[in-house]
């Protein structure tokens, strides 16, 4: 016998799947649940509200992951949904989850480094080579193809990559 | 034919947002006029990244703008069908690029203060105020750190980029006083807890110029008169046609959307 509220929870498990599928538009090997920008899924009877925080204030990326969210529920049986933009608390780069992580470097992108502070906006960072894993690169420029990634560069094996921006 | 400009309710409150509000929009626009044009491709990239930062964040405070004066204003309305007298930014946010001297002086004096002044905000007895500015914080301490390093490249490197970093300096600092001024209806709020007094930043932001203009082999203005009027509306010359390219196309199909 399946009780009310296991239907609930089980119900909320397949909402929080299907938000939890969708991948950032920018880089596609990360769902919003590695990257951390979902934040919370509840369940009002057959409404569904989805929270989200975005990464960087202008993010353009947001707008489509929130009609991304809407359409991954809608195909999981949840016609009416919801989607709001949460700013408190502010998203860091701490919230990407370590299978996140692997999963940026394996695509070629430098992942954060583990705790973001002042310093690691300020001081000197050492990021390794996403390609040969050597620590002997430079930053070509703070600022990348995305607002969260900035451009660096391997002087082992030459390479230029993307570094996901400790934020 | 263009369309009227919408009324606006300045509680103390809503005036305060919509300051800061049109600080970043003004400044996102003024950096956004580089794309395509900077002096490289990741400089292109940059100048481009920290628009966005800033248009981001002026959405959000129009936004809550919007939601504080509680008519039916929306941050469109706000930044597209309000006319130069009633936008309320800086004087120094909306001179014109000039060259990149220009560009990055003016973005290294307002950076400089945007990352005290979001890293203090952020304990605004106002909720969405101090989550807007918990993230604008992070975003300002990289914008900082980006004119910094090229004030550095300028000011010791050539002759002719010292003398171009110099003469930004000498023309912009006069627009910088008009950062640390509050008003009646900012004293409250500030009373309140729900603002932050700028003054109380002035000595910080002295010390980032000057540790940046030493390195820079820069040297601060000691002239000490300074430009005020953007906050109540009487603007330069510039805004005006800044405003006209901003909001030709509400002004010409009110309510487009994409």
């Amino acid at each position: 016998m399946v009780s009310v509220l296991d239907r609930d929870s089980e119900l909320r498990r397949r909402a929080w799947d299907a938000a939890a599928s969708v991948v950032d538009p920018e880089i596609p090997v990360l769902t919003i649940a590695d990257l951390g920008v979902l934040r919370e899924v509840a369940l009002d009877g057959d409404h569904v509200e989805v929270a989200i925080t975005p990464t960087y204030s202008g993010c353009p990326a947001m707008n489509m992951i929130a009609l991304e969210i809407e359409v991954a529920l809608e195909r999981a049986g949840f016609r009416r949904s919801k989607v709001r933009t949460v700013l408190s608390p502010a998203w860091t780069t701490d919230w990407m989850s370590e299978e996140g992580r692997h999963k940026l470097r394996a695509y070629g992108i430098a992942p954060p480094q583990a705790s973001s502070s002042r310093r690691a906006l300020f001081g000197e960072q050492a990021v390794a080579c996403p390609q040969c894993g050597s620590e002997n690169t430079e930053v070509l420029s703070e600022f990348g193809s995305t607002s969260c990634k900035a451009l660096w560069r391997c002087k082992s094996c030459r390479e230029p990559f993307d570094y996901f921006k400790c934020h | 034919m263009s369309v009227a400009n919408i009324e606006v309710s300045e509680t103390p409150l809503v005036l305060y947002a919509l300051r800061r509000a049109d600080d970043a929009l003004i400044l996102g626009h003024r950096l956004s006029e580089w794309c395509g044009h900077a002096p490289m491709l990741e400089e292109d990239m940059a100048l481009s990244n920290i628009a966005l930062d800033l248009i981001g964040q002026a959405r959000e405070l129009y936004s809550y703008a919007a939601k504080a004066e509680g008519k039916d204003n929306d941050e469109d309305k706000l930044a597209y069908l309000r006319d130069v007298r009633q936008y309320r930014n800086l004087l120094l946010v909306e001179q014109p690029n000039g060259d990149f001297a220009q560009t990055l002086v003016r973005q290294f004096f307002y950076s400089a203060f945007a990352d005290l002044y979001w890293r203090a905000m952020m304990n605004s007895r106002d909720t969405t105020l101090a989550a807007i500015a918990a993230k604008s914080e992070k975003e300002s301490a990289y914008h900082l750190r980006h004119a910094s390093e090229w004030l550095i490249r300028l000011g010791d490197g050539t002759d002719e980029s010292h003398a171009r970093a110099q003469a930004a300096i000498d023309q912009l600092w006069a627009f910088t006083g008009e950062m640390f001024a509050v008003d009646d209806g900012e004293r409250a709020l500030i009373h309140a807890g729900i603002a932050i007094d700028p003054g109380t930043l002035r000595g910080r932001w002295l010390q980032t110029l000057s540790d940046v203009a030493s390195e820079a082999t820069l040297v601060l203005p000691q002239n000490d008169w300074m430009q005020q009027g953007g906050r109540v509306g009487r603007h330069s010359e510039h805004l005006g046609h800044l405003l006209s390219e901003l909001q030709s196309m509400q002004r010409t199909f009110p309510g487009l959307t994409w």
